[in-house]
């Protein structure tokens, strides 16, 4: 039998942030404390730069790699690229000076002598860093799988170093290691129907492949129960990763319970992630099932959205209100899954892209607003703060503007693509539904800025900080992202055009 | 019609553009000369739309647009959208409105505002309000527009919390951005029937689609309800109109420039630069009639009973737009009219604002009428100014409103059958009662006896407030007899809005037959108002003994109650409701079984509100209910 052959260069971008993640557990086990901050972030950004250097060295590679287990064609590069972009900000978060979202030592109870030992001997839980560098690699793993198992793999290599980080907050640790849990068992749990789901659609297909499932599904016909069953339980997987009701519950939990800056990272990555795979399962492994999974995604979608911008409304915490905020954008971005068409596959690849830098930069500017306690997230304590820091203010409300989708900026265009394709499709009462969510949406994003601009500071306390140079380039990137691509987007739209195929 | 290119029209947008972002990144250095660049910029933008205008007038009437193309703003396979300025007949319009009044504006605003701290950043903003309202008018295509609309609708919303910081008038500010996020979702909806119908989102392109045929007259109808949904959302009009009155809370600068002047007329741009949607739409087109015939007698209701100066005339602009709105809805016969209208409103209607601002400022920020009360002595440049936007807006010859509104009503009765004897007649009563209410607006400021606070000193205000103001009142007399003195704004613009040139079959009444039944109407309103407010002493506090019409009308004929109850209420509670259900029914479900566990993990309810197992549940529920959904749709 002959070794099989590996494409490393294909593979070259993945594998760098594997090989640097894994330098990163040697420079935790064998680093002095005091340089390991240095060296981390020092590997994670090199990392980062050079597989994205690769990535665009095999920009135009369109071909199944490591014995077709995974597809690295224009589709993938796209979504790839987007994680390491997205990958690349939430660390400059992460990496914030002093640390000062994280704590000082995870094992330690809460509240007990050993924490405030820890805190004052300055512990510093650097394994964050290569923790980050596993998840991203699974991120991009993730969407360019081409198998079952591989795909699998590489959700639970974006997983777990999640629940993780999730658990790592330095302030209200209950609530971060209740959301961590909360998160991992739940994951833990739409794992197994994932799992299940891929071990009927192997029955019926005879093989894991997404090619292999696809020629199945032409050959059968596609009305066999196992495939669909397979495909149902496939989809509570893929419908959890991307927070659609009804599973979208662990998500505002877990988005107020984690560290900030991992918030920001997992909102973006994370979507992307678990979206480019929906898109590679749906567009191309299952297409032929369009008439079974379309009237569910359908339904599901229209749910998302309804929840999303209703429950949003009720919320008082601003970390809440963004993670309502993400359930209702997974339901805008289905609408471009249940398009099923190249226009469909293009916007939601363009959403995908402008959505994770207006997220990423609502998070960072969450970070900064502060008492003597550390972040408040609490939205009656931002009142009046367009008075106290009017750039702070300012840039949240473009933010904001951003993802409510008001024209000339990049949630416009990303929605406006969107829906279009939604509506040529033919699927009109998605569309309609999303319009109408998009104007409620509007309500909250619009109440945040009206809180910060038209009413009087009060004094408790809560300031802005002044951000460090990693946490202002974080922003000063996203608010010129959400700008610019809402005026002149068309570079980024026919690049993501021209190179948005799957490899037959 | 052929369009040629133009390589300047880009100016008019970007002067004020770049004014504004110059003002804001500026900071407190430019504090001292803001408000003149902002003038300035203003004014620059009027230059350019006068030598746009010398330029039009010289080509030839079937070739007068011209477009710029900027970019290409989207691209995504069969669909593209440029970024591309229109100037024609109609937008200019628009354009001189928008950039003449506006100017004004900022010269009053310069004395207006002379002891605001942030003088720089309200003229910052009053440029870019400029910028997007000549965007919305000059864009090619609906797309291009609602950038401007948005940009307009945000703009507005930084003036009007400009001043007020008081939690009472965020809820204002609140209010109108629902009516106008209601409205853009028509918009929206409108944008993508289009894109679907023509393949194209340009004006020139929807109307070469429809005159081909490529769409059924279901899909013209629903554009065009969702246009005047837009339309509805933007100028106020019924059943989206609570907001107007609310946003008076802004200075009243803003008052004149965004809600009389120009960005509530954008709904009748709007439905005007559709015409062609709406000329083979007969059902939309119906609509727009009967939203303008309720609105203008809705809003005329509601400026009878109302004390707060601005308020009452902001009830006054609701129903004048009304009148506009009734007249688009006329056909190509209404067009014309409603944008003649539209302009003289502008003047008269900014005016009256300017001198609403006036009073104020010389009376301590005193809005309510009943304290006013004598001020011609005190105020005899405001008076005259005021007193001329009044005769104008009531419609007596030779100002102004007479022969807009007189046009309009004319035209009302001549759309034959039933539905113009209905439509003539009200827009009769509208000027019955416009002429009672303005009437009364007049007595209780300027005549009568002294109702003052003994603080208030009222005093005539400094020149820069009043010739804006001499200015709109001369704009007050002349435009009406300009512009319908042999018909010339009606064919003007008829290359655009009337490209057939359809003539007047029908004439149910003589033109002066109108006039005189129109004179009449008006009489009875002065007469009425007289002998109400002209000879009677004028309580300082308004009577309650009153009847329960008076009442209703006062409290804007509980446009709020039924808001209120018929959509937040609900709405509200519909948000709880699935809140709860978020929370705590499919948690309830689960720990029935033992309130004990529930204490248990007390602490945990302390800092987190749901339970995994409860979450897990729901996981459970959604996966059944989707393995049954798709088996069942499959099999």
């Amino acid at each position: 039998m002959n070794a099989p052959n590996i494409e490393y260069g294909m593979l070259g971008p993945i594998l760098i942030v594997l090989a640097a993640a894994l330098i990163g557990v040697l420079i935790e086990a064998f680093v002095s404390s005091r340089y390991r901050y240095i060296l981390q972030t020092g590997t994670a950004f090199a990392a980062i730069a050079l597989a994205f250097l690769q990535l665009v060295l095999i920009r135009n590679t369109s071909s199944k790699a490591a014995v077709s287990s995974m597809s690295i064609d224009g589709v993938a590069i796209v979504l790839q690229g987007s994680v390491l972009i997205f990958g690349f900000l939430g660390l400059l978060l992460i990496a914030e000076r002093g640390f000062q979202s994280f704590t000082a030592q995870a094992a330690a109870i809460p509240g007990s002598n050993e924490e405030q030992k820890a805190l004052v001997s300055g512990l510093q839980q650097t394994e964050v860093f290569p923790l980050t560098l596993f998840a991203i690699s699974g991120a991009m793993l993730f969407p360019a799988a081409n198998d079952l198992l591989t795909l699998f793999v590489s959700l639970e290599v974006l997983s777990l170093p999640l629940y993780l980080m999730a658990g790592l907050s330095q302030r209200r640790r209950l609530l971060s290691q209740e959301a961590a849990l909360k998160y991992f068992l739940l994951g833990a749990f739409s794992s197994a129907f994932f799992l299940f789901g891929s071990a009927f659609i192997y029955g019926q297909a005879g093989s894991t492949t997404f090619d292999g499932i696809r020629k199945s599904i032409v050959e059968s016909g596609g009305s066999d129960q196992f495939l669909l069953v397979g495909l149902a339980l496939l989809t509570v997987g893929l419908l959890f990763k991307v927070s659609a009701a009804p599973f979208h519950a662990w998500t505002p939990d877990v988005y107020q319970g984690s560290p900030t800056p991992v918030t920001a990272f997992m909102a973006a990555v994370t979507k992307v992630a678990a979206f480019g795979a929906a898109i590679r399962i749906y567009y191309f492994a299952v297409g032929g099932l369009v008439w079974s999974w379309r009237p569910i995604l359908i339904a599901i979608s229209i749910a998302t959205m309804a929840i999303g911008t209703v429950i949003a409304i009720a919320q008082k915490d601003v970390k809440r209100v963004l993670a309502y905020s993400a359930i209702a954008h997974s339901g805008f971005l289905l609408t471009g899954i249940i398009a099923l068409s190249k226009d469909g596959l293009n916007a939601t690849l363009i959403y995908l892209f402008t959505y994770g830098f207006t997220t990423i930069g609502t998070f960072a500017i969450v970070t900064l607003v502060r008492d003597s306690g550390g972040e408040v997230s609490d939205l009656n304590r931002w009142v009046g703060l367009g008075k106290r820091s009017p750039l702070v203010a300012g840039t949240f409300t473009l933010f904001l503007l951003g993802l409510a989708g008001i024209p000339l900026t990049s949630g416009f265009v990303g929605k406006f693509a969107i829906f279009t394709a939604a509506y040529k499709s033919g699927n009109i009462s998605v569309v309609v539904a999303g319009v109408l969510a998009s104007a409620i949406a509007a309500f909250f994003y619009i109440r945040i800025i009206v809180m910060m601009y038209f009413s009087d500071p009060v004094e408790d306390g809560t300031s802005v900080v002044i951000p460090s140079a990693m946490t202002a380039a974080t922003i000063a990137i996203c608010a010129v992202a959400t700008l610019v691509m809402g005026i002149y987007p068309q570079p980024v739209i026919s690049a993501i055009n021209s190179l948005a195929f799957f490899a037959g | 019609m052929s369009l040629g290119t133009s390589d300047t029209l880009v100016y008019l947008i970007a002067i004020p553009l770049f004014s504004s972002a110059f003002l804001l990144l500026g900071g407190r250095a430019l504090d001292r000369v803001g408000h003149l660049i902002g003038t300035a910029a203003s004014a620059s933008s009027f230059v350019v739309a006068l030598i746009e205008l010398n330029k039009m007038l010289a080509r030839e009437a079937e070739s007068r647009g011209v477009t710029q193309h900027l970019f290409t703003w989207i691209n995504v396979g069969s669909f593209q959208v440029d970024a591309t300025l229109l100037l024609d007949q109609l937008s200019i319009c628009f354009v001189l409105l928008i950039t003449g009044v506006g100017t004004l504006i900022h010269i009053y605003s310069i004395s207006y505002m002379a002891h605001d701290i942030d003088r720089r950043r309200f003229f910052a903003f009053l440029n870019l309000f400029i910028a997007a309202m000549l965007l919305l008018v000059l864009g090619n295509s609906y797309l291009n527009l609602y950038v401007g609309w948005e940009g307009v609708g945000l703009a507005s919303y930084l003036l009007i919390g400009f001043w007020n910081q008081k939690p009472t008038y965020a809820t204002a500010a609140k209010k109108a951005f629902v009516a106008n996020r209601v409205g853009d979702v028509g918009l929206s909806l409108a944008v993508m029937i289009a894109f679907v119908q023509f393949g194209s989102v340009t004006f020139d392109g929807v109307a070469k689609g429809i005159a081909a045929g490529s769409a059924s007259s279901t899909a013209l109808n629903a554009m065009g309800a969702a246009i005047l949904l837009a339309a509805v959302g933007k100028s106020a009009q019924f059943p989206l109109q609570a907001w107007l009155g609310d946003a008076m809370a802004g200075p009243t600068p803003v008052s004149a420039l965004i809600h009389a002047a120009t960005m509530v007329t954008a709904g009748v741009y709007l439905i005007s630069r559709s015409n062609f949607v709406f000329d083979n739409a007969p059902t939309a087109q119906l609509l727009v009639v009967i939203v303008g015939a309720v609105t203008l007698l809705f809003g005329a209701v509601i400026g009878m009973a109302k004390d707060d100066i601005k308020k009452a005339l902001a009830a006054s602009t609701m129903s004048q737009i009304g009148y506009m709105i009734l007249a688009t809805g006329l056909g190509p016969a209404g067009y014309a009219f409603a944008m003649m209208h539209l302009l003289t409103h502008g003047f008269f209607k900014a005016g009256m604002f300017l001198g609403a601002g006036s009073v104020m400022h010389g009376m301590n920020d005193e809005v309510d009428m009943r304290k006013y009360g004598a001020l011609r002595k005190v105020m005899p440049i405001t008076f005259a100014t005021f007193g001329l936007g009044y005769l104008a807006i009531i419609g007596i010859p030779p100002f102004a409103g007479f022969y807009s509104k007189d046009k309009i009503i004319e035209t009302a009765f001549n759309a034959g059958g039933s539905k113009g004897i209905i439509l003539g007649c009200v827009t009769l009563l509208g000027a019955a009662i416009t002429a009672f209410y303005m009437t009364r607006v007049m007595l209780m400021t300027f005549f009568g006896t002294k109702r003052w606070d003994a603080a208030a000193h009222p005093h005539e205000s400094p020149w820069l407030m009043t010739v804006p103001m001499i200015l709109l009142a001369i704009g007050s007399i002349t435009t009406g007899f300009i512009f319908s003195n042999g018909d010339r704004l009606k064919n003007f613009l008829a290359p655009v809005v009337d490209k057939d040139h359809h003539e007047h079959e029908t004439e149910l009444l003589a033109p002066i037959v109108v006039t005189g039944l129109a004179m009449f109407a008006v009489a009875i309103g002065i007469s009425i108002a007289f002998a109400k407010y002209g000879r009677k002493t004028i309580p300082a506090s308004a009577p309650t003994d009153v009847t329960m019409w008076t009442k209703v009308a006062r409290r804007d004929l509980l446009q709020d109650d039924f808001n209120e109850s018929v959509f937040m209420r609900p709405g509200q509670s519909l948000t709880r409701v699935l809140a709860f259900l978020d929370k705590r029914v499919v948690d309830g479900a689960v720990s029935g079984v033992g309130a004990m566990t529930l204490r248990l993990a007390g602490d945990l309810r302390k800092t987190q509100t749901g339970y995994v197992r409860s979450y897990a549940l729901l996981i459970l529920l959604g996966t059944v209910a989707i393995l049954t959904a798709i088996l069942v749709v499959t099999l």
